[in-house]
């Protein structure tokens, strides 16, 4: 197992009111993420424990991107992964996201 | 310890327990003068849907009619891996058996299990877990799974599980290892009567409440279970 | 472009919902009143296994299980529900413990019924003794619950089936609900093979295995009261309907099982394959069940079909 932990400071708060939420699964090729509205407004932060050691990188690119497009301002995202590839991740982020500004259930 | 030597020094003032092909039935002297219902499986059988029916209707038949203690021998395979068996619904069989075995305990006829060989998986769910007091004879193997399948699906060495087996007794077979989980309550001396162990814990048992769980933390082999359970226990019972 | 799901009807949404493509969390949602789901020790208070670890394993924060309480037509219920893609929903010894803290409360309370959303391969290899042993304190938790009048009820559809241990308890419930995809046995189709060989069990012959073990045949053997379709809308209506129907436990629940099952051994024990058990029990043109779709099905069974009703 490896962790990894990511900072960003982000442009705005994310919307909605809901403290938390969680999507996905842990299973091979799948992760989950909960989300937790616990930061200032002003900082992101997403922790990882995976499965598939030396995608440092990669991670570090794939929240990069989504930090930049979603600017998910107070979320801390706490993630186990099972071995997904970044796309899986990008969208297992995007509806985390979704599911606590309570625009989708 | 042999099946034969088991039940002559369980029962020095005679029993008449049968063993038929594996499957134990029948009933035995107390020290006290008291009866007491024998079940089990022994020779390492597997317990399939035609041993268990006849074990639960020995249960059943002495719910009507007996009183006392009872107590569940074990030395069994795992649960018999056939297609005839699941064709007929061994689930139903296993658990069956256990819930009998249950309700007796619930009511008035305390329930021991004397595991001296070898059980595993569905079997011993169905025998010396549905019990109130699961005792260990030295040289019982019992393995929920063997380290060979183990090794298969974790695709670990067995020299690999055989090390992290030293650190915690949560995964590989045996009876110490079960003892500290909280599923085996005690193991007797082989060296001494079991006669007289056998009235020393029916003199002093337990209340009929499962207290396994805090036994596998007070033993450090389960550390959160406990806890847990009574989390949601307590969370639960506030919607009243 | 879809409508966000937030604006479709619940019931809308659990007639279009697979119960067996779904996770657990969106099971529990469609199943009851809309909005009346409360989680016991959700996933953010981050309760892992303890065990994981040493293997190298990545943990699940709520270890695999949903647990909870919420509303069904109305009326309170306990719930729990495995997920059956983590680690192929098997016991551990916290996704255990959730099972035996919420059956014991329901035992104190009496009166809220529990439904249990199985979808396990039994025992977490990682962990099996602690696996093991919570699903011998979850019968043991289930059997002192109904004694106190609870209804305990099954709902068997979920990718892993309900094998191992989780047949056991399955056997234990006061009733089931199966869906075809509910296949209920102890050993599973590969480890009969791996242990005794092919022409015993072809694991790989799909057919075999759901005819064997799925939610069909466990109907019209009685295992089950009630067949599902494929939908959380049907599992939701053979709850209620379950729950209007189970009686109260007590000796005679046992005495009848074993007659039950004893009945089933002579009737049914030389039977080489379901299609015999079927053709005794006089289904004619066996053959054609598998095939069957589930409204005709459930016409057949409700004709022919035993019933384990007061008697397990």
């Amino acid at each position: 197992m490896e962790d990894l932990s990511f900072h960003h400071p982000v442009r705005e708060r994310a919307g909605g009111i809901r403290q938390s939420a969680i999507v996905g699964v842990v299973a091979s090729g799948n992760l989950e993420v909960l989300v937790e509205r616990v930061l200032p407004d002003a900082e992101c932060a997403v922790e990882i424990k995976t499965a598939a050691m030396g995608f440092g990188e990669v991670w570090s690119a794939v929240i990069g991107d989504f930090v930049e497009r979603y600017s998910p301002g107070g979320l801390k995202f706490s993630i186990n992964d099972g071995g997904a590839r970044p796309d899986t991740v990008s969208l297992r982020l995007a509806q985390a996201v979704r599911l606590i500004a309570g625009s989708d259930r | 310890m042999t099946l034969d030597d088991i039940l002559a020094s369980l029962f020095p003032d005679g029993h008449e327990v049968r063993n038929d092909n594996g499957v134990i039935a029948g009933a035995a002297t107390l020290r006290s003068g008291g009866r007491i219902l024998v079940i089990g499986v022994s020779d390492r059988t597997a317990l399939g849907v035609d041993e268990a029916i006849r074990l639960s209707a020995h249960v059943l038949d002495s719910i009507d009619r007996g009183s006392g203690p009872i107590v569940v021998l074990v030395d069994s395979d795992s649960q018999r891996m056939s297609k005839r068996d699941e064709l007929l619904g061994l689930n139903e069989f296993l658990a069956h058996l256990a819930k009998v075995l249950i309700h007796a305990d619930m009511h008035g006829r305390p329930t021991i299990g004397l595991l001296y060989g070898h059980s595993a998986a569905g079997a011993l769910l169905a025998t010396g877990l549905a019990t109130r007091v699961l005792v260990g004879l030295p040289g019982a193997s019992p393995a929920v799974m063997d380290l060979p399948s183990m090794a298969k699906v974790t695709k670990l060495s067995m020299t690999a599980l055989e090390e992290k087996a030293k650190s915690t007794p949560v995964f590989a077979p045996g009876l110490s290892n079960l003892e500290q989980m909280g599923a085996v309550h005690m193991t007797w001396s082989d060296a001494t009567s079991l006669a007289d162990q056998l009235e020393a814990l029916l003199a002093d048992m337990p209340a009929a409440r499962d207290r396994r769980d805090a036994l596998g933390k007070e033993r450090g082999g389960r550390p959160k279970a406990a806890d847990i359970a009574e989390r949601v226990r307590d969370l639960a019972l506030q919607i009243r | 472009m879809t409508a966000p799901l937030s604006h479709i009807a619940p019931a809308e949404r659990a007639r279009s919902t697979s119960f067996n493509e779904a996770s657990a969390r969106t099971r529990l949602d469609l199943l009851l009143d809309a909005g009346s789901l409360v989680e016991f020790i959700g996933p953010e208070q981050r309760e892992v296994s303890p065990h994981l670890e040493i293997f190298g394993l990545p943990e699940q924060f709520d270890d695999g299980i949903v647990v909870g309480h919420g509303r069904l037509g109305g009326a309170p219920v306990f719930v729990a529900a495995q997920e059956g893609r983590f680690m192929g929903g098997a016991f551990g010894e916290v996704h255990g413990a959730k099972l035996t803290g919420l059956l014991r409360a329901a035992r104190e309370i009496g009166s809220i019924p529990v439904l249990i959303l199985l979808d396990t391969g039994g025992v977490r290899l990682q962990e099996a003794n602690a696996g093991e042993l919570a699903i011998a304190e979850i019968m043991r938790a289930v059997m002192e619950a109904r004694s106190a009048g609870v209804k305990v009820i099954g709902l068997i559809g979920g990718r892993s089936g309900c094998y191992g241990g989780g047949g056991l308890i399955a056997g234990c419930c006061s009733a089931l609900a199966v869906s075809e995809a509910g296949r209920i046995a102890v050993s599973g189709p590969e480890v009969i093979e791996t242990n005794r060989g092919v022409e015993e069990f072809d694991s790989r012959d799909r057919a075999l295995v759901w005819r064997t073990m799925g939610g069909k045949h466990r109907r019209l053997l009685g295992a089950a009261d009630v067949f599902a379709d494929d939908t959380v809308q049907d599992f939701r209506e053979a709850a209620l309907e379950l729950i209007g129907l189970i009686g109260p436990f007590g000796l005679d629940r046992l005495k009848a099982e074993q007659g039950r099952l004893a009945d089933r051994l002579r009737r049914f024990g030389a039977c080489q394959d379901a299609v015999d058990v079927w053709t005794v029990e006089g289904v004619a043109h066996a053959e054609t069940v598998p095939e069957l779709p589930a409204d005709q099905f459930i016409a057949l069974a409700d004709r022919i079909g035993r019933s384990s009703r007061d008697a397990r």
